[in-house]
């Protein structure tokens, strides 16, 4: 790759992301003796790894001895609506409780029970207390172990680094194209595999849970670079963001609340879950809660501020505060409301994509040479909704198979070049925005885009609906192209967000285009339209989106993977 | 609708000065919100690090009408609205842009600080009392507050020979971890200069996490390095036994 022009890095294994599934695959490539960099766009340690707080499930049967892979499997493919991959499924419950005790062997420490093991809690969708936390800041101790365990190997991080295109050489992956944020500096790096752990996509969506970061950055990488992308339209509503005030609006309100048995009541104080899942109750999936809560308000029965009142005042002040510490402060110092002994506002808010890049289950390869895809990035692990606690087991478990396939591909390769028209044409499409000098900001279109999302491709969808909101995202498409970008190429959010657009509208029109298609309701993907489980038709179809020859979206439906009959006689066993 | 005046520092290494913004308050709006209010309407290329917008990542660090603060978690409604709010980036560290400036002095520190190691043969039985009392520690979402208003960073520039309230903090939270085998004293008397510090406590006020630095991680930290450094019993220990 003999450009000369731009800083250029070279390792044999790139993984683009530095949050849970980004690390946990550098530490595995490091232990199989590749050259790992790792690509982030903040800062090392604030990735959206360090929000998570609720816990990582994993089958330890620390707390119910009866726990085990399979009660795991199955909750996770029942959670899922049996459009997970049931192969990954497999792999994650037999594999998350040794990487939750590798965590604690590097010097990770959860609560614990009575005999000195790790404690596991109760969580939504899981027949078995199997969530291992800290508190209610599970996701950081998790990424401080992860991080400093990566630096201590030998993992080169580049930090506040954006790629934006992946280099190929012929049908291979062999690099990536960035700029440093700080100087707008364009930088090359060379590798013989590219891992892509780069999280969601909820910043398309006005009310989400997700930071800045969360433009679906890999996703649109992947697109690009001729990888599916499958089941898009599996987009979680997480039931508990914070509603109330504006500013605070969509700011995650732990699952643990409920795990620690918080209680969601209506205006007129009716236990509304008992109408919508008596079983379970608050401790149904996210997708039944998060819909509940929107029916409730939607029928006039909702809280002040359009939510639904979340109550954990009835346990004792010193315990909600020791096991819940950070929503205790959250909602004290930002709502004026003190949770031990009063109940939150809560609604739902956009969180988590369970679509995604389509992978290999056993090495997280995508379907294109040279590319591999972990975490939330990647589709297939959680299907239709994803439970609570399997995002951190996910990242962990698929983070270490992809760093271990994409090193072990990494030493088998041959070496590669790329053309400089290549390295050429990423450069200039990320100076355009500065050549005009008329034009909106990109923050108006993104503001656009965010309210269409929101509005029309929702947690209730329909037809109709969804047809504008592709139409709108047409026309964003044509005002995101046409954006202006003030000041230099230093530190500018303005040119930054310009690029991240482009991800967000190609990930937005997957989601729409495939929501669309999909004419059930399953999951997370609820249609008024058609209120009904297709079990005969689309429970067994996959969406999946390619790349057209005139780089638009390609939609085409799958059949799902034969499941083998042992892990049917697993689902069919009542636990 | 409210409105109220943000005084920002914009600029670089070259220097710059403050501008004025004119923003809408809502209920509830934290000093944060109203920095991406004047990008989304006024000034797209302000700089400025955010990520959670809860106080869990400790990245939008700045100085609120002269207080170290992470700006997701100031309220508007707590400052004076009469009067412009003035927002500048941490003083401590070199300004890249506006309100960004680079830490990145903090992660060459934590390099470091060798990592947490595991006694042998241990059954990785703890007791919850053990965990509690390192929990502190480990709360810390490293903000760099602490780094900003240490007078020994902040003041008198000793970045080399200093690691700094964090790194302290973080030094604790391995060296109380009931399972961990390594000694760090040598580490915090040479490396991170701990007897620069003198208690003034400036790091704890400004913790969001509300770690009691100086209390709990500090002066037991410098306690141990005096145990093992300038106990005239330990130093005979250490000359007959030839034992750091």
């Amino acid at each position: 790759m003999a450009n000369e022009k731009y800083e250029t890095h070279e390792h044999d294994v790139l993984i683009i992301g530095a949050g849970g599934a980004g690390l946990r695959a550098s530490i595995e490539a490091l232990n199989q003796g590749a050259s790992v960099g790792v690509v982030c766009k903040s800062l090392l340690g604030k990735a959206h790894t360090v929000m998570a707080e609720g816990g990582v499930a994993a089958a330890m049967a620390n707390v119910d001895a009866a726990d085990g892979w399979k009660p795991h499997f199955r909750d996770t493919m029942r959670g899922g609506k049996f459009m997970n991959n049931w192969r990954m499924a497999q792999l994650h419950a037999q594999e998350a409780p040794d990487r939750v005790l590798e965590l604690e062997k590097w010097g990770a420490l959860f609560d614990r029970t009575p005999d000195g093991k790790i404690l596991q809690r109760a969580f939504g969708g899981h027949t078995y207390k199997r969530l291992a936390h800290v508190g209610d800041r599970t996701g950081l101790e998790m990424i401080r172990t992860l991080q400093d365990r990566g630096v201590q190997q030998g993992v080169d991080v580049y930090m506040e680094c954006t790629v934006t295109k992946l280099l190929k050489d012929g049908d291979r992956v062999v690099g990536a194209f960035a700029y440093w944020r700080e100087t707008g500096r364009f930088v090359v790096f060379k590798a013989k595999a590219v891992v892509i752990c780069t999280g969601g996509i909820g910043k398309a969506w006005r009310v989400t849970s997700n930071s800045w970061e969360y433009t679906g950055d890999g996703q649109s990488l992947a697109f690009e670079a001729g990888a599916e992308l499958k089941d898009m339209e599996f987009v979680q509503f997480h039931p508990t963001g914070m509603v109330w005030p504006p500013g605070v609006q969509g700011i995650l309100v732990t699952e643990a609340v409920r795990g620690e048995g918080g209680i969601l009541r209506n205006k007129q104080g009716e236990r509304f879950m008992e109408k919508y899942d008596p079983k379970r109750m608050e401790l149904s999936t996210r997708d039944v809660v998060a819909r509940s809560i929107y029916t409730e308000v939607r029928e006039g029965r909702g809280s002040e501020h359009g939510g639904a009142y979340l109550d954990i005042s009835h346990k004792p002040a010193d315990y909600v505060k020791k096991k819940l510490p950070s929503m205790y402060h959250q909602f004290k110092e930002l709502a004026d409301v003190d949770i031990t002994t009063g109940p939150m506002e809560v609604g739902p808010t956009c969180h988590y994509v369970m679509g995604g890049i389509n992978v290999d289950a056993e090495t997280g390869a995508a379907t294109v040479k040279g590319l591999y895809a972990a975490g939330e990035a990647a589709a297939g692990l959680h299907g239709g909704n994803r439970l609570g606690g399997n995002s951190l087991s996910d990242l962990l478990v698929f983070g270490r198979r992809a760093g271990m396939a994409a090193a072990q591909y990494a030493n088998g390769v041959g070496g590669s070049s790329v053309g400089n028209d290549q390295i050429e044409a990423a450069a200039r499409e990320m100076l355009e925005p500065f050549e005009r000098t008329s034009g909106e900001s990109p923050y108006d279109v993104h503001r656009d885009l965010q309210e269409s999302m929101q509005n029309l491709v929702g947690i209730f969808r329909n037809q109709e609906d969804m047809t504008k909101g592709l139409d709108n995202i047409e026309q964003f498409k044509e005002r995101a192209k046409k954006v202006r970008v003030d000041g230099s190429r230093m530190f500018n959010p303005g040119w930054h967000l310009a690029h991240d657009l482009k991800n967000m509208l190609i990930v937005s029109e997957a989601v729409a285009l495939s929501a669309r298609e999909r004419k059930e309701s399953r999951g997370a993907h609820a249609r008024v339209d058609f209120e009904k489980l297709d079990d005969a038709m689309w429970g067994k179809q996959h969406n999946i989106i390619t790349r057209n020859a005139d780089g638009g979206l390609n939609l085409a439906q799958r059949p799902l993977m034969e499941m083998p009959e042992e892990l049917k006689q697993v689902l069919a066993e009542d636990q | 609708m409210a409105e109220a005046t943000l005084r920002v520092y914009r600029g670089d290494k070259d220097g710059g000065g403050h501008v004025d913004y004119k923003v809408p308050v809502a209920p509830g709006m934290v000093v944060l919100d109203a920095l991406h209010y004047i990008q989304g309407h006024q000034a797209p290329d302000l700089a400025v690090r955010w990520n959670c917008k809860a106080a869990k990542c400790g990245s939008c660090s700045g100085e609120v009408n002269g207080r170290p603060k992470l700006m997701c978690k100031t309220r508007m409604d707590d400052l004076p609205l009469d009067q412009p709010i003035t927002v500048n980036p941490l003083k401590t560290f070199p300004i890249i842009k506006d309100l960004v400036t680079d830490v990145s002095l903090n992660y060459r520190i934590n390099k470091k600080i060798p990592a947490f190691t595991p006694r042998e043969n241990t059954d990785w039985r703890m007791q919850q009392d053990d965990i509690d009392r390192v929990q502190e520690f480990r709360k810390c979402i490293e903000c760099f507050l602490c780094q900003n208003v240490c007078h020994v960073l902040r003041d008198h520039q000793k970045t080399e020979e200093f690691g700094g309230p964090r790194f302290f903090v973080r030094v604790a939270g391995l060296d109380m971890h009931p399972l961990d085998s390594v000694s760090r004293t040598e580490l915090l008397k040479d490396e991170l200069g701990i007897g620069f510090c003198n208690i003034t406590k400036c790091c704890t006020e400004v913790c969001p996490e509300d770690i009691h630095i100086t209390d709990n991680a500090i002066i037991p930290l410098k306690e141990r390095v005096v145990d093992d450094y300038y106990d005239p019993i330990m130093w005979v220990i250490r000359k007959l036994t030839g034992k750091k």
